[in-house]
Formats: C-alpha cells, sequence, structure tokens
C-alpha cells in the first residue's frame, strides 16, 4: 500500500467518523442520565432534513444548521415527554422516533421539492466548505508529514472541527461540573438524587436536550457539510453504527471518539479495497467491514474485551415515591 | 393527587384507551395529509378502497398482514417474558435462508405440501438461531437484548447479501437472488378463500402461509396462557426476581422464549419467498419485523390482538399504494409516518390519556 493511499484512507476516515462522533456522544449524554435512545437514527434524519431545507431557502449553512439543531431538540423533547413524563417504554419511543423521521422526512421532501424524497442541491455558499489551513498547498508536495498536514489535518469543514471540540467539552460537563456529575448519579441512581432534593425529571430533559443539539450537528453535517443536499434515508444506518461505538467505548467521553475513528476507518478502509485483490485471499467481500463494527461490540458485550457495564438505571422510568 | 394506582376496569384499559390512541395518531396522520394539500378524508376513502374494495385488494391486504401476524407473535412472545426482541426484521431475513433451502433441496423432487413442512421448519431454526446468540448473552452475560439483537440485525443483513451475491445468485445473472423455486417448492395461493366470498384473488400473493400464521397464533395461544412453560415465561416477564425465586430457570427460559421468537419470526419469511416471488431476494423483509413491534404493541400481545392489529397494517400498506398512484404528492412513506405516530401513540405514550380518563371515572363512572 502506498504512502498517498494511507493518507486518502485516513482523510475519509475523519470524515467518515464525523456523523458517528457527534450521534454517539448525544448517546452518551441520554444513557448516562438513564434515558435509553434507539432514536438516534431517527434524530439525525430529521436535522439533515431540516437543515437542508433551511440551508436551501436562506442560502445560509448556520442558519442551516441552527434548524438542524432545532428539530433535532424538538424530537429530543418528544422523546422525553413520552419516556420521562409519561414514562413510557424508552426502546418503543426510539422506534416510534425511527418511524416517523424515516417516514415523514421522505413525504414532506416529496411533497415540498418533488425530487423523489430529494432536497434541491445546494450551492457551495450554503454548504458548510472544506477549510484549507495555511501553507497546507504549499506543503501538499513535501513527503509524508505534509501531504497529512494538508490532507488529514486541513482541509476538512468547520463541524468536523467542532466535533473534536465537543468531545473534551462533552468530558469536561460530565466529569467536571456539577451538572455532569448530577447526569452521571440521575443514570446510577435517581433515588438519591431525588432525596437530594434535584428534581430527576428536570435533568434527564437537559440531558435529552443537550443529545438533541448533537444530533442536530450530525445530521447538518450530513446533509450541508458531507453531501450538498438531503437525499432519502440518507443516515443509513449510521445512528446504530454510533449507538455500537457507544456501547464499545463502554458509554466514556473519550473512548468513544476512539471508537467511532475506528468505526470510521473500517468504512473508508472498506471502500479503498472495493474491487481491489489481496493476495492469496482475493476480493475481500465488503460486507466484512459492514458488519465489523456490530460484530466487534457483541464480542465487546460478552465479556470477552473486558466488560461494558451500562448505566445502572437505563431505560427504567424514575416514579417518585409517595 | 397520583392517578396511577386507580384501578380502572378492563374495557378502559384494554378497550378505550388504546382506542383513543389509535384516534390520534390517524387524527395527526389525517394533519398530515391535509398539511401537504390533500383531502384527509378522500385519501381515507381511497386508502379503504383500494385495501379492502375488490378481491385483489382484499388480497394483498391479507398478504401483508400474514407477514405482520408473524412477526407481531415473535415480538410477543419474546415480551410475554420481559424481553423487547427488536430483531425480529434480521431473524425473518436469515430465516428466509432456511426456508429457500429447503425449496432449493426438493422442488425438483416432491409436491410443495412435502416441502412445506420442512420449509416451515428449516425457515423456524434458521430464524431461532439468529436468536440463540443475543439470547445467550442476555441470559449469561446480563447483556441488553435490544442492543444485541439491533446489532444482529445489521450482521445479519451483511451476512444474507454477501451469500446472495457470492454463493446462492444464478451464476450469468445480474441480480442477487437465487433461482426461481419450481412448483413443487412454491406455497400455493389461496384463490378458492377469496373466491368463497365472491372476489378474484387477481395478481394478490395471498397464499397458504396465511393458515400457517393463524395456526401459529393459535399455538402461540396454548403456550403462554395454557402451559406451564407459558406460566414460566409470564412469571419471568412480570417479575424475574420473583420467577427466580420461585425456582423458573432463568437462563434457560430466556433462551428457549428467544429461540420461540425467533422461530416465529423466521416463519415470515414463507409468505414473501415461498409465496409470492418464489426465490430468495436482498432485503425481501422490508421492515416487517420492525412492523411487528407496532402490530405487537397495539394487540396488546393477545394472539387475537395481533391478527387483528396486522389487518390493520394491511389494510395500510396495501391501502397506501394504491393511495400513492391515485394520489402522487402521498407517497408510500406516508404509512411509515403512520406507523410512527400509531407506535408513538399507542406504545410509548399508551398512559397519555390515562389521568384524564381516571379523574372523569371517578367522577361519573363509579355512580
Amino acid at each position: 500500500m502506498e504512502n498517498l493511499d494511507i493518507i486518502s484512507i485516513l482523510g475519509s476516515t475523519i470524515r467518515l467518523s464525523i456523523p458517528l462522533i457527534f450521534t454517539a456522544l448525544a448517546g452518551l449524554f441520554t444513557e448516562r442520565a438513564g434515558v435509553f435512545d434507539i432514536g438516534l437514527e431517527g434524530k439525525m434524519l430529521f436535522s439533515a432534513f431540516a437543515a437542508a431545507v433551511a440551508a436551501f431557502m436562506t442560502g445560509s449553512p448556520w442558519i442551516g444548521l441552527l434548524a438542524g439543531i432545532a428539530v433535532s431538540v424538538l424530537i429530543s423533547l418528544i422523546h422525553g415527554f413520552a419516556s420521562i413524563t409519561n414514562r413510557g417504554n424508552q426502546i418503543v419511543s426510539g422506534v416510534a422516533i425511527n418511524f416517523l423521521a424515516s417516514g415523514l422526512t421522505a413525504v414532506l421532501g416529496q411533497a415540498w421539492f418533488s425530487q423523489g424524497g430529494r432536497t434541491p442541491p445546494l450551492s457551495p455558499s450554503a454548504r458548510f466548505t472544506e477549510i484549507v489551513f495555511p501553507y497546507a498547498n504549499q506543503l501538499r508536495d513535501t513527503g509524508f508529514i505534509g501531504r497529512f498536514y494538508a490532507n488529514v489535518i486541513s482541509g476538512h469543514n468547520i463541524l468536523t472541527y467542532i466535533a473534536f471540540l465537543a468531545v473534551p467539552a462533552s468530558w469536561w460537563i460530565l466529569y467536571r461540573t456539577r451538572f455532569g456529575l448530577r447526569l452521571r448519579a440521575v443514570g446510577e441512581n435517581p433515588g438519591a438524587v431525588d432525596t437530594a432534593g434535584i428534581s430527576v425529571t428536570w435533568l434527564r430533559y437537559r440531558a435529552t436536550i443537550c443529545a438533541g443539539i448533537l444530533c442536530g450537528c450530525s445530521g447538518t453535517y450530513l446533509a450541508i457539510a458531507q453531501s450538498a443536499g438531503f437525499v432519502k434515508d440518507m443516515s443509513a444506518g449510521k445512528g446504530f453504527i454510533a449507538l455500537a461505538a457507544l456501547i464499545f467505548a463502554k458509554w466514556r467521553p473519550v473512548p468513544v471518539m476512539l471508537a467511532c475513528l475506528l468505526f470510521g476507518f473500517l468504512d473508508a478502509f472498506a471502500n479503498f479495497m472495493q474491487g481491489k485483490n489481496v493476495p492469496g485471499i482475493g476480493e475481500v467481500p465488503v460486507q466484512i467491514f459492514q458488519a465489523l463494527p456490530y460484530v466487534l461490540t457483541c464480542v465487546l458485550l460478552a465479556g470477552f474485551i473486558g466488560v461494558a457495564r451500562p448505566p445502572k438505571a437505563g431505560g427504567v422510568p424514575y416514579v417518585k415515591e409517595r | 393527587m397520583s392517578t396511577a394506582s386507580v384501578p380502572l376496569p378492563n374495557w378502559i384499559t384494554y378497550g378505550l384507551m388504546p382506542f383513543l390512541n389509535l384516534v390520534v395518531a390517524f387524527l395527526i396522520s389525517g394533519l398530515v395529509v391535509w398539511f401537504i394539500g390533500e383531502s384527509p378524508l378522500e385519501a381515507v376513502k381511497l386508502l379503504l378502497q383500494g385495501a379492502l374494495g375488490n378481491g385483489e385488494g382484499i388480497g394483498f391486504t391479507l398478504y401483508y398482514a400474514t407477514n405482520f401476524i408473524f412477526t407481531g407473535l415473535s415480538v410477543a412472545v419474546a415480551y410475554h417474558a420481559g424481553l423487547f426482541n427488536i430483531g425480529s426484521e434480521g431473524q425473518a431475513y436469515v430465516g428466509g435462508l432456511g426456508a429457500a433451502l429447503a425449496s432449493l433441496a426438493l422442488d425438483h423432487y416432491v409436491p410443495w405440501y412435502v416441502t412445506m413442512p420442512f420449509a416451515v421448519i428449516g425457515a423456524a431454526i434458521f430464524g431461532a438461531a439468529w436468536a440463540l446468540i443475543p439470547a445467550w448473552l442476555q441470559a449469561k452475560r446480563g447483556s441488553h437484548i435490544v442492543i444485541t439483537t439491533i446489532m444482529f440485525n445489521f450482521i445479519g443483513a451483511a451476512m444474507m447479501v454477501y451469500l446472495l451475491v457470492h454463493v446462492l445468485i444464478v451464476p450469468g445473472k445480474m441480480a442477487p437472488e437465487t433461482r426461481v423455486f419450481l412448483e413443487g417448492g412454491q406455497l400455493p395461493k389461496l384463490d378458492w378463500l377469496i373466491a368463497m366470498f365472491g372476489g378474484k384473488i387477481g395478481a394478490a400473493p395471498f397464499n397458504v402461509s396465511f393458515l400457517i400464521a393463524l395456526v401459529m397464533c393459535a399455538a402461540v395461544w396454548v403456550l403462554i396462557w395454557r402451559t406451564k412453560f407459558g406460566y414460566e415465561i409470564r412469571t419471568l416477564g412480570a417479575s424475574p426476581t420473583a420467577a427466580v425465586y420461585a425456582g423458573i430457570p432463568y437462563v434457560k427460559t430466556v433462551i428457549i422464549t428467544m429461540l420461540i421468537s425467533g422461530g416465529l419470526a423466521g416463519m415470515m419469511a414463507l409468505n414473501p419467498v415461498l409465496g409470492a416471488s418464489a426465490r430468495l431476494q436482498v432485503e425481501f423483509v422490508g421492515g416487517a419485523g420492525f412492523v411487528g413491534i407496532a402490530v405487537s404493541l397495539m394487540g396488546r400481545s393477545h394472539p387475537i390482538g395481533i391478527v387483528l392489529a396486522a389487518i390493520l397494517f394491511g389494510v395500510l400498506y396495501q391501502g397506501g399504494d394504491a393511495l400513492s398512484f391515485d394520489m402522487p404528492k402521498i407517497t408510500r412513506d406516508m404509512i411509515v409516518v403512520i406507523q410512527g405516530l400509531v407506535v408513538l401513540f399507542a406504545g410509548a405514550l399508551e398512559y397519555l390519556f390515562r389521568p384524564a380518563i381516571v379523574r372523569l371515572w371517578q367522577r361519573f363512572g363509579k355512580a
């Protein structure tokens, strides 16, 4: 394998990991607060649609981002209303959100634009485009480090860098603020938090709002940074890969980023390997790489690589004692 | 004052509340239709006409309903044990492999009624096998079954695409599918059943799988409410700690329940693979596993409720097809929207109206 290939695989690893990182961090907030979030996929899809529509209407990617976040937070609040206030089944609520997202975005997209569920292609000014770092173009031809700088560090859109900032930010919020401490506590032992006079309901709502904001970023990234518009069902299971990454990382922020990069790398590597022959084996089926994130997560869950212990109160609605 | 602990009569809990939830889901669906500029009433009329207006429509409706009965039963059996099997989709997909292998092996030699039992068993075994590892992980390792079954949906999809593209494909053909089964490997249509009611089945792929589904409904009813094991399943679902204290083996019960659930999901494959297209194709399940969740919720995990809910979703599917033909603005995706709303209101928000109903009941009902 050439150096050039490695650089291009690493570059696309970054691009493919970003939606996973945002989404997995979103899941980190809700699940750490004791609310299961199967609806990550749906929130991503809803926000991708909203971002694409808003960016198309206004021509501004930032308004697209705001719209993506707003819609995603709204969906999070529905999830919260069902699973926190109404104490409904959190899994069922997530499944419902995924159905709604897949259906409603396609129906509205077709009704508004009549392009088979797509939104019209966006002009470059309505998208988040690549930012070229200083000297990147000059360094492009100066050996491995220069190429690495030009293609892996530089040349991504603003949301990519926000995603990598969101990782330490999430760590700081979860582990160094009072809100974070309480959020983690409410996922382990909501009764104790309630006894301390803190509202379990409000804490869990705030966690779902955080998740909404992060999912909004990931959907926006899909629709108006990675592509130039919304395509029907464009999240294509990324929400579930992010969920797998979250578990693979055992519900901790920095490992979440690493797991997402690993799964992104698998995806990029699969694309690279397509149609290539490996000496002695022949063509490696792309399906192996597609299944690998899930297989790895199951192996982890089986307890063969450490133990993944979920937040204790996850999935259980809190009933205040009378 | 809390209203959660006030008991209500059964007709309210099992009749009025699900009905109200359903009404709200349909009202909001109507709003969506109205919002995109079509008349909701006209849409309902076209939908019902398309689904129930003639023999062919009814045939399609019952064909879809057959899928949903199988997956609904699959979700329901697991649900009785307190397990959320979200993997019916993948189990049905892999079950298709078992059914197709039986047909491919036997269709040259024997008539369909000899192939059928092998196909049923093949589909059930393959579907159950796909539920085995998640079940084992839940029972022995405490991994959440929801997560593992989701993972197995994706692993199964990747595996089936691989098998169809590289192994089962007819050499020289482009389409990733098996060869077409001969008549000995197909399930015959139930045209006589439709004809009994004076209709013509037309092109509808309504077939013998429907009868197998009804038999399974009866079998599940007997299993859950009339056997010792069914009692153990329900006890486990009501309280795992009490079940273990009463001497019910946790690991064994969880694994066997999930195998039954996976087997039922696998049998769903009979309908599209042997009944309709007479070959194994990529993504033939088409979301029926997830619809099973909605069906099981609406049917309150009871076989009779499941049949009714499955027929309702069959009407939605077939009627939605007809509707998208007559009203191009409303695409087939509208069905998915309605599905989502039904799951949201009948499932996640099932107690939405309970406090209000309790207050009304306390004021007027008790007198």
